[in-house]
C-alpha cells in the first residue's frame, strides 16, 4: 500500500515528467498561454495516461513485443479520440483553443513513456496509479506556468480580471513577452533551476 | 509563388520548434553533438515530406465531409474525420519503419548513433503535429502541401542543428551547476525563439 502511495506522489516533483524526465514538454508549453485551457489539457492527458496505462497492462501477456508500438498507439489513439470528441461536445470553446494538441496527446512523450517503462511490465492496479500520479506530476507544471503567464500576460486568471485597474492607471503594463512562445521555454527552464537547487542530486554532470 | 512563399514561412515564421514546440523531447534529448542532430533532423525532414502528402491525399479523398463523393453521390453526407487522428499516426508509424529498415541496412553508423530515437520519431509530435496542421489549414492543392512540410521539416532541422552547436560550445563555459544541461537548453531554445520572433511578418 505505501508503494501505492509512492506511485502517486513521486512524480509530483522527484521524478516530474517534465522536469525530470522530459516527458510532455511540447504540449506542456503550447497550451500554457492562459490558466483555463492548461487545465483542461493537463485533465485531459491524466484521463489518457490511466486508461492507456490501464489496458496497456491488462493486455502486456498478450502483445507482441516486435509489434509493441503499434499497438499501443492504437489504444492511445482510442483515448484521444474519445477525449477530443468529448472535448467538442461539453466544452468546444476551450477545444477550439487547444486545437491540435488534443490530438497530438497520442504522441505526448509522456503516454508512450510511461506505456514502455511501466505498463509493460507491471500489474493494471499500479499501471493506473502511476498514470495518475504522472498525469497529476504534469498538470502541476502546466498549471504553475499557466498561472504566469496569464496573471502577467493578460492580467487576468481564468478569464477574469484580478488586477485592479488601479494599477493600470498608475503606469502598470501587461507584458507582451508573457504571451509569446520564447517566454514560455524561459518560464520551464527557471522552474527547471529552482527545482534543480532544492534537490541536488538531479544536477546533471556533463 | 504561394507555395514557395508557403515554405518561407514555415521554416521561419511559423517554426516548428520555436512557434509550436512540436518535437521538443528530441530536440532537447539528441542535441548533444552536431553530426547525430544533423541526422536525426535529415530523418525527420524525410519522414514529414513523405508522410504530409499522403495523409493530405487519404484527408482529401477519404475522411472530409463528402470526401467520399467520388466513390458514389449517395455518399456526400458521411464524416469520417474523426478518424483522423488514428489514421494519421499509423500512416505515420508505417513509413517510420520503412525509414528505419533503410537506414539499418545503408548507414549502421548512423542507425547506431540514433538509436532508440529513430523508432520514436513514429511518436515525435513534429510528424503528426505537421498533419494535424495541414488537415487544419486546409491547403489549396498538393504542392502547397509538400512545401509546407519540407519548410517545416528544414525548420526543425535549422532548429536542431543550431542549438546543438550552441550545446557543443557550452560545454566550456561556467554555468551554475543546477542550470546545467537541461535548464540552461531550455533558456537558450527561448532566446533562439525570441530571434525568430523578428522573422514574422516576412512575405515574400
Amino acid at each position: 500500500m505505501a508503494n501505492n502511495k509512492k506511485l502517486i506522489t513521486m512524480p509530483f516533483s522527484k521524478e516530474n515528467p517534465i522536469i525530470v524526465q522530459v516527458l510532455g514538454i511540447c504540449s506542456c508549453l503550447a497550451v500554457t498561454v492562459k490558466l483555463q485551457p492548461a487545465v483542461v489539457m493537463a485533465l485531459s492527458v491524466t484521463v489518457v495516461v490511466m486508461m492507456s496505462n490501464l489496458f496497456i497492462s491488462l493486455l502486456r501477456n498478450t502483445i507482441p513485443p516486435r509489434i509493441r508500438i503499434i499497438v499501443q498507439l492504437v489504444v492511445v489513439a482510442l483515448f484521444v479520440i474519445l477525449v477530443d470528441q468529448f472535448l467538442k461536445a461539453f466544452a468546444y470553446d476551450v477545444s477550439k483553443q487547444l486545437s491540435v494538441y488534443v490530438g497530438l496527446i497520442i504522441t505526448n512523450c509522456i503516454v508512450m513513456g510511461r506505456l514502455e517503462a511501466f505498463a509493460m511490465s507491471n500489474k493494471p492496479l499500479p499501471s493506473l496509479l502511476d498514470g495518475l500520479g504522472n498525469g497529476l506530476g504534469y498538470g502541476i507544471i502546466l498549471v504553475v506556468v499557466g498561472f504566469i503567464r496569464e496573471l502577467f500576460g493578460f492580467g487576468t486568471l481564468w478569464n477574469m480580471r484580478v488586477l485592479p485597474d488601479s494599477f493600470y492607471k498608475a503606469g502598470y503594463e501587461n507584458n507582451g513577452l508573457m504571451v509569446m512562445p520564447a517566454m514560455a521555454l524561459i518560464l520551464v527552464g527557471i522552474i527547471i533551476w529552482v527545482h534543480r537547487n532544492k534537490n541536488k542530486d538531479l544536477i546533471e554532470n556533463e | 509563388m504561394d507555395a514557395l512563399n508557403i515554405f518561407i514561412k514555415s521554416v521561419f515564421v511559423e517554426n516548428m520548434i520555436f512557434a509550436f514546440f512540436l518535437g521538443m523531447c528530441s530536440y532537447l534529448a539528441i542535441s548533444k553533438t552536431v553530426k547525430t542532430s544533423m541526422g536525426l533532423g535529415l530523418a525527420v525532414v524525410f519522414v514529414l515530406i513523405v508522410t504530409v502528402p499522403v495523409n493530405y491525399l487519404i484527408d482529401r479523398y477519404l475522411l472530409q465531409k463528402g470526401a467520399l463523393t467520388w466513390l458514389s453521390n449517395s455518399f456526400a453526407e458521411i464524416d469520417l474525420s474523426f478518424l483522423s487522428f488514428i489514421i494519421f499516426i499509423a500512416v505515420v508509424a508505417g513509413i517510420v519503419q520503412l525509414v528505419e529498415m533503410f537506414v539499418e541496412r545503408y548507414s549502421p553508423s548512423l542507425y547506431s548513433q540514433l538509436g532508440i530515437f529513430l523508432p520514436l520519431i513514429a511518436v515525435n509530435c513534429a510528424i503528426l503535429g505537421c498533419s494535424l496542421f495541414m488537415q487544419k489549414r486546409d491547403y489549396g492543392n498538393i504542392g502547397e502541401v509538400f512545401s509546407f512540410a519540407f519548410g517545416s521539416g528544414i525548420g526543425w532541422l535549422l532548429a536542431i542543428v543550431g542549438i546543438a552547436a550552441i550545446r557543443e560550445r557550452l560545454k566550456y563555459s561556467n554555468i551554475p551547476p543546477a542550470l546545467k544541461g537541461l535548464g540552461i537548453a531550455f533558456i537558450i531554445t527561448g532566446l533562439m525563439a525570441m530571434a525568430f520572433q523578428s522573422f514574422s511578418g516576412i512575405k515574400l
